[in-house]
């Protein structure tokens, strides 16, 4: 049958294949994951699961370091073995059962034991976007930490033994523009209307309005409206408590029609416009915390090498102190309302119009910048974008993985306060550093052999960092015991849930959007509990 | 239990280690009924029956978790075909396997990998299966993307319960349902014990309500893209029927996909209206809901450790309801989801609804559609009258329909329903007829004079 449509603006495949997540993270979002190059340490269970949601997204590249010889018990629990890996090297198998998921995806793998690379090749990390690592050696954990915190490269360690899991992100700095907040508060300027705003919403008058374009005023100008009228007895102030509040909102009541009898008419604008009134009657103000970003040193003292984050907060700023008036760029976003086509529109065009002369002076502040510092160029939707979301950047700065190690007094009384409340998350965490203390004490998990032996032995490692952190001993021992029975047994759900939530934070790295968890993730499987802590 | 069936050779010993160590030694936190020992791992292996429902996103996941914690005897229904949108996240699949069957795919490929394992594929609708086949599991786990699907097959299993004479539970007819569902970097994991805590019908109201445009909206005053999108759905096909009449709108076939696009593109030209894309158009055509595989992931994960759990006593299952939001960070909580004493899936009471006496017919069906304890589809109501059926509504069925439609618009009392009486009701939400009672409610003449 003839096709009754003229043109077939059809797809790619690649954009049928990744539909459902661009719907996520747009097309930019997808372009940064796919220049994006991920190196794993260690092909456990753990670690190819986290591979697996990296690449089936479409990953650049991914290197695998592991000079482990596949046993009996990986392929027993790791997915991406098969029997006949056995005896072969793990990190060469793994690769080649993953690279199976996605053809776009490059890989590599590297049978060098990662401390051997860290004293050889430590250029070698330099290329990478993220670091993920598991089962490492106490020993190495804090030298690749402290490497890849001076080569300023992001490291994800994670770790899964029994029921209990852990990740801990180490980056020092991390600027979110997109973070996609569940709730964004609208950006309507009606305490403080910028021209063309002022001269729409001023050009109706309510009262003189037949019935059906009354039930279609859109309700920003139905508020604008009340709080004009609720001025004349108000000079010179802003609706904020909540009597003030109410008294607009009985305003609004005034505003909606009634019939014949005197009974209001049901108008759904008018409806909208009261429901409005708490949530959009905020006064427009700069955050404090944008303009902490705005007047940081890192947006104050540009260099050559400056990220072009801080260059957009340097413009930022420079628009705020001059052309915004205090305030920041219009966001142009217009929420869905009752209303005509035509007022919907006309008043959505004033917004993105602001918004555009907004921005367009803030990216020819940027093009200033960038000329005078010689660096590289920033493009105009990069611009955009930062305006769109001026009012939502993130800024995260982490700390060292080598500090956890070397228990100061912050992070020491950090630990000891968190030991204290009742859930015992953070008695986890212990358990899982004691565990590791172990197996660099004695080269082989606690319980591996026979629970009841090694608790003594762990006791004294949970002793040590207890005392470290300056914290009296647990009065029982049954986080000592449990660890002990689990015997470093690497559990294939708890790490597939780890995997999950490992490659989400490292997609989040890599695309530069959502907030990732600031720093550290805990995971008991046996209760179904988890927790954050910020080290 | 036959000592040859326990697993005793070296490599075996040696494969399944990890699991070993939480089966075979105990510790402080274990269920108080958990007695380790090598017969659980046994259980697991080559009795526990596990059915696997849905092979998307979250059943490949599940499945090749159930197979790694060493369940062997798995059943996986899926009546979906692979496409290549799938394959983001639906790791089991391949290009060339797009147009195959889900199950069969997924069951082929963890068998391969994982010698041993001996999952079932059907390929079909779960409707399909009736409830000989359901009881044959010990636990059942889900990972549907229809609320509909889910709703049913947990009316399957709260209709398998058995009650002892003194109306207490009948334990053994028990099948818990582990289910999962995921919406982006958001997700959910929940532990039903039918008869014994919530279920899916208890808590309807933790379902988001789907988004719809008034339809007034849609023809009148159209202000978004997916305003103009609609109007060609729901609207403009019909009138036009571009393939002709017979042709149903496919969100899947991109020439119809691409024929909406361009009229939603000119009616968004005319009203002045911008951001009419193909993706939009295909979002909104068929309802597309983000997915991603790292999310999938987690919550199959959460889903098979309970299921896990449930089989081996090893440890406390989740009390019941466990949110997961990777959002802004990751962040989970898990909450004890009530039971509605009067759930009509799971509470082995009859229903009673309250109704004026003067209410049509039509009121009921409103009510079993928009009652937060219903929300039906198209129920089919009946009742009986002097020993004999009477259909009252039923709208599935067209020459029904037709017939019956009048009764709507009478009041109940002329259609022979009383006071106490009991109405049927079918639908596409649970595999059972449903008994509820009516209740006339009384002292209403004060609320009329007002």
């Amino acid at each position: 049958m003839a096709s009754p449509s003229p043109k077939s603006p059809e797809q790619s495949e690649k954009n049928k294949q990744y539909d459902r997540q661009l719907r996520l993270w747009g097309d930019h979002g997808q372009a940064a994951l796919e220049s994006g190059h991920i190196c794993l340490i260690n092909a456990t269970a753990l670690g190819t699961e986290v591979l697996k949601s990296i690449v089936l997204p479409g990953v650049g590249s991914i290197t695998i370091v592991d000079d482990n010889i596949v046993s009996d018990e990986d392929v027993g629990c790791n997915f991406f073995l098969e029997c006949s890996s056995k005896g072969l090297n793990r990190g060469s198998e793994a690769l080649r059962l993953i690279l199976e998921l996605n053809p776009a995806v490059q890989g590599h793998a590297v049978q060098e034991p990662p401390d051997q690379i860290l004293e050889q090749n430590p250029d070698f990390f330099k290329s990478f976007s993220v670091v993920i690592a598991t089962v490492l050696s106490e020993k190495t954990i804090q030298e690749l930490a402290q490497h890849l915190w001076d080569i300023n490269v992001p490291f994800i360690l994670c770790r899964s033994v029994g029921f209990l899991g852990s990740f801990r992100i180490q980056i020092k700095e991390h600027t979110i523009i997109e973070t996609h907040p569940d709730n964004e508060q609208p950006d309507l300027r009606l305490d403080v209307p910028f021209q063309a705003l002022s001269d729409y919403l001023n050009s109706f008058n309510i009262d003189d309005m037949d019935l059906k374009d009354h039930g279609h005023i859109p309700w920003i100008v139905i508020l604008y409206k009340a709080v004009q009228k609720w001025q004349i007895n108000n000079p010179n102030s802003w609706p904020m408590s909540r009597k003030e509040k109410n008294e607009i909102k009985n305003l609004i009541q005034e505003f909606i029609r009634k019939d014949e009898n005197g009974i209001p008419i049901n108008e759904e604008n008018f409806e909208e416009a009261i429901r409005a009134v708490n949530t959009s009657l905020v006064p427009t103000f700069l955050p404090v915390k944008i303009q902490e970003f705005l007047y940081s040193s890192a947006a104050t003292n540009l260099t050559k090498e400056s990220p072009s984050f801080w260059i957009m907060c340097s413009a930022l700023r420079s628009f705020v102190e001059a052309e915004g008036k205090g305030k920041l760029p219009v966001r142009g976003v217009l929420p869905d309302m009752t209303a005509s086509t035509e007022h919907y529109v006309t008043l959505q065009n004033i917004y993105r119009t602001q918004a555009a002369m907004d921005a367009e002076i803030v990216y020819r502040k940027v093009q200033e910048i960038v000329s005078q510092l010689h660096c590289d160029t920033i493009s105009e939707n990069e611009v955009k974008l930062f305006c769109r979301h001026a009012h939502d950047l993130y800024l995260l700065k982490g700390s060292n993985i080598v500090t956890e190690y070397q228990l100061g007094t912050p992070v020491a009384s950090y630990i000891a306060r968190h030991l204290e409340e009742p859930d015992v998350m953070m008695v986890h965490y212990i358990m899982l550093r004691a565990a590791e203390m172990f197996r660099s004490e004695h080269c082989r998990a606690p319980g591996d052999w026979e629970p009841e032996a090694d608790i003594t032995k762990l006791k004294s490692c949970v002793s040590k960092l207890l005392s470290d952190i300056s914290c009296s001993p647990f009065p029982k021992d049954d986080h000592i015991h449990e660890m002990c029975r689990y015997g470093g047994a690497e559990i294939h759900t708890v790490s597939a849930f780890l995997g999950g939530c490992v490659a989400h934070e490292a997609i989040k790295l890599v695309t530069k959007q959502y907030k990732p968890v600031n720093n550290t993730f805990i995971y008991d499987g046996a209760s179904t509990n988890t927790a954050t802590f910020t080290f | 239990m036959a000592s040859g069936e326990i697993q005793t050779s070296d490599y075996q010993q040696r494969r399944w280690q990890n699991i070993r160590k939480l089966l075979e030694r105990s510790g402080p936190f274990c269920h108080p009924d958990f007695e380790p020992s090598a017969e659980i791992l046994d259980f697991i292996m080559n009795s526990c029956k596990v059915l696997v429902v849905g092979a998307g996103g979250l059943g490949c996941e599940l499945l090749k978790d159930l197979a790694l914690m060493g369940f062997k005897k798995i059943h996986i229904v899926d009546m979906d075909t692979i496409e290549l949108s799938n394959l983001n996240r639906q790791f089991l699949f391949r290009k060339n396997d797009i147009g195959s069957s889900k199950a069969k795919c997924a069951v082929e490929f963890v068998n391969k990998r994982i010698p041993g394992c001996e999952a079932v594929a059907h390929h079909c609708a779960i409707q399909d299966l009736d409830d000989g086949f359901y009881r044959q599991f010990h636990i059942v786990v889900c990972g549907l993307d229809s609320i509909v699907a889910r709703r049913w097959l947990n009316g399957m299993l709260m209709s398998l319960l058995q009650y002892n004479d003194d109306r207490s539970l009948d334990q053994s007819s028990v099948i818990p349902l582990v289910d999962g569902g995921t919406e982006g970097f958001k997700g959910n994991a929940r532990v039903i014990l039918p008869g014994m805590s919530a279920c899916i019908e208890c808590t309807l109201d933790l379902y988001p309500p789907q988004k719809t445009f008034p339809l007034c909206t849609i023809a009148n005053t159209p202000r978004l893209p997916e305003h103009c999108i609609e109007y060609v759905k729901v609207l403009q096909w019909a009138k036009e029927n571009p393939w002709g009449e017979t042709t149903q709108l496919d969100g899947d076939d991109p020439q119809h996909v691409a024929w909406v696009l361009e009229k939603a593109q000119e009616r968004a030209l005319k009203h002045g209206i911008a951001n009419v894309t193909y993706r939009l158009t295909q979002g909104v055509l068929k309802n597309i809901i983000p997915a991603v595989a790292s999310t999938n992931a987690a919550i199959a994960a959460a889903c098979a450790t309970e299921v896990f759990k449930l089989a081996s006593s090893c440890c406390i299952n989740m009390n019941n309801y466990m949110v997961l939001n990777m959002a802004d960070g990751v962040y989970s909580y898990t909450f004890p989801a009530e039971r509605r004493l009067d759930c009509v899936a799971c509470s082995n009471t009859t229903r009673v609804m309250e109704i004026e006496a003067d209410a049509t017919l039509q009121m009921i069906y409103d009510k079993l559609c928009e009652d937060q304890a219903f929300l039906m589809k198209s129920p089919g109501i009946t009742t009986v009258i002097n020993g004999r059926n009477k259909t009252l509504y039923m709208s599935s069925i067209k020459s029904i329909e037709e017939r019956t439609r009048d009764n709507l618009k009478k009041k109940i009392t002329e259609l022979g329903l009383y006071n106490g009486c009991d109405i049927l009701v079918a639908d596409i939400t649970t595999p059972n007829t449903i008994t509820i009672k009516l209740k006339f409610a009384e002292n209403l003449d004060v609320d009329m004079a007002r």
